[in-house]
């Protein structure tokens, strides 16, 4: 996260340096974990095995950005004890790559099961799949730009429409039933499908735990405390 | 960043919702100090809990030590320094002209920057308190006192086959537990520390912050540390002053994860004010 202008500089530079180089760590991982789900998407839509084997394969790029993130961090806590803003920014560097790193993973999952999809005939849903994905991606996108820029509107609004990703996996869900159900020979590559929808609704999970991050670092509050009990949730099912 | 935790610069203290687990040991209220005609302390309002450990925190200059030397009417000493405001301990204002600021002293002890034993042996630099106050009876009873007290410090094992060494010839940090037993020997309520360990390694420092700890259970401590990691492991409520002002006083876990004045982060994270 960058320490916006008026956080201020530390009058030991190489401690800003060093948090500013942890920022960049995080966002690299966060722009590798978005295109690695967004290729993954297109793998789906074009039946693109190609793309979908360099999908699975960048996993182990974004594995490495986590240790050497960790690293950092041990590093920071270890030898500059950062406190109250620079504090906050470490733990949730710390927490948000380890949910880049399950983004990675669960991209890596919806890549192999492309490649599973590919050898079979395509399935009429993948429409409904790319939609999904599209959004779970947007939301990943939004939380992302929150962390950089520091403005937590945008965590707070993917915080707010978790709901609509929970939406579009729970209609998923029944269409493929129904699908499997209706046709035995699509049995196989429903199931193919019904878990890269639910990874992506797990994507969509840690693009919400980033926002909560975001805002845990930026204000030294937890989101929970603001979000109205019991008030219905913009429905964007649309 | 338009929702940034910490506000623009303010007069006005923030003061963070304390759960009063502890009785208020010491209330100053307008507190102002000026040595000459500089002021050093602008209208400090705090309530210091008893039977817990309160941090001053703040750059050099900022007026945390004049605050401490207050609370024991240390200022007294200078001429030039005039002391406005009401500081009360146990609801009895200390700065009454009735308050014989000697007894005070032995109520509110005091621990500074550099050990400063008296040039005596370490018995009689215990013994010196409970003595001109006439707290012992007799030998016995005198014994018994610098017994417990080097015990309370932590210091009685190491000291108890040579109490008639001279206090000097301790280390340094044995030294600095030799005052804090001094101190202890006369009963206080109040111990007030000026940079306690500033002089210490970090295993005599670890020492007095164990000692720190345990005198919680029957004292009410403040503690005036340029360390913030010092602050952070020995205090239950921190204050941060700056410029004459107290900005920000609040449990210490909140002040160094999430402290509300610019002005706190800044001096905290090291970053320019």
């Amino acid at each position: 996260m960058n320490s916006p202008a008026q956080q201020g500089h530390h009058i030991v530079k190489a401690f800003s340096e060093e948090l500013e180089q942890l920022s960049a760590s995080v966002a690299t991982m966060g722009g590798l974990a978005e295109s690695m789900i967004s290729d993954a998407i297109d793998a789906i839509i074009t039946r693109d095995s190609d793309l979908a084997l360099d999908v699975a394969e960048r996993d182990k790029r974004i594995d490495a950005l986590q240790h050497d993130v960790e690293r950092q961090i041990i590093r920071l806590l270890a030898l500059r004890q950062p406190l109250a803003w620079d504090l906050r920014v470490c733990i949730a560097a710390l927490k948000i790559s380890a949910d880049l790193e399950r983004v990675g993973d669960l991209a890596k999952n919806i890549a192999r099961r492309t490649r599973a999809l590919n050898e079979a005939e395509p399935l009429p849903l993948t429409k409904s799949v790319e939609r999904m994905g599209r959004l779970v991606q947007r939301h990943l996108h939004e939380v992302l730009d929150a962390y950089v820029s520091g403005e937590i509107a945008g965590a707070v609004g993917v915080w707010e429409r978790d709901d609509d990703v929970d939406e579009h996996y729970n209609a998923l869900f029944r269409e493929l039933l129904t699908c499997m159900a209706g046709d035995s020979r699509l049995i196989g590559p429903g199931t193919h499908l019904l878990f890269i929808a639910k990874n992506l609704e797990r994507v969509g999970d840690h693009a919400t735990n980033i926002a909560e991050l975001v805002h845990y670092a930026v204000t030294g509050s937890e989101l929970t405390a603001e979000r109205p009990k019991g008030t219905p949730l913009e429905s964007g099912a649309s | 960043m338009a929702d940034s935790a910490a506000p623009a610069h303010t007069a006005k203290t923030v003061y963070h919702s304390v759960a009063n687990t502890h009785p208020v040991k010491v209330a100053a209220s307008g507190v102002e100090v000026f040595y000459a005609d500089k002021q050093a302390l602008h209208g400090i309002n705090l309530d210091i809990q008893d039977r817990s450990v309160t941090a001053f925190i703040g750059p050099s200059g900022c007026g945390k030590s004049t605050f401490l030397r207050c609370i024991n009417r240390m200022n007294d000493t200078i001429d030039t320094a005039r002391v406005a405001g009401s500081i009360r301990i146990d609801d009895e204002e200390i700065n009454d002209r009735a308050v014989d600021p000697v007894l005070l002293r032995a109520r509110v002890g005091m621990v500074f920057q550099k050990p400063n034993p008296f040039p005596k042996s370490i018995y009689d630099n215990v013994a010196y308190g409970p003595r001109i106050h006439g707290l012992a009876s007799g030998k016995d009873e005198l014994d018994a006192i610098v017994e417990t007290s080097l015990k309370k410090a932590g210091l009685w094992d190491e000291v108890a086959d040579r109490l008639d060494q001279p206090g000097n010839s301790l280390s340094g940090g044995q030294q600095q537990r030799l005052v804090i037993a001094r101190a202890i020997a006369v009963n206080p309520e109040v111990i007030l520390m000026d940079e306690p360990c500033s002089a210490l390694d970090p295993i005599a420092t670890a020492r007095i912050e164990e000692l720190i700890d345990e005198l919680r259970e029957n004292y009410c401590l403040i503690i005036v540390t340029h360390s913030m990691a010092q602050a952070a492991r020995v205090s239950q409520m921190t204050a941060f002053f700056h410029l004459g002002h107290l900005v920000e006083y609040g449990p210490t876990e909140e002040i160094f994860t999430n402290p509300r004045d610019r002005r706190t982060q800044d001096y905290i994270t090291g970053r320019f004010g």
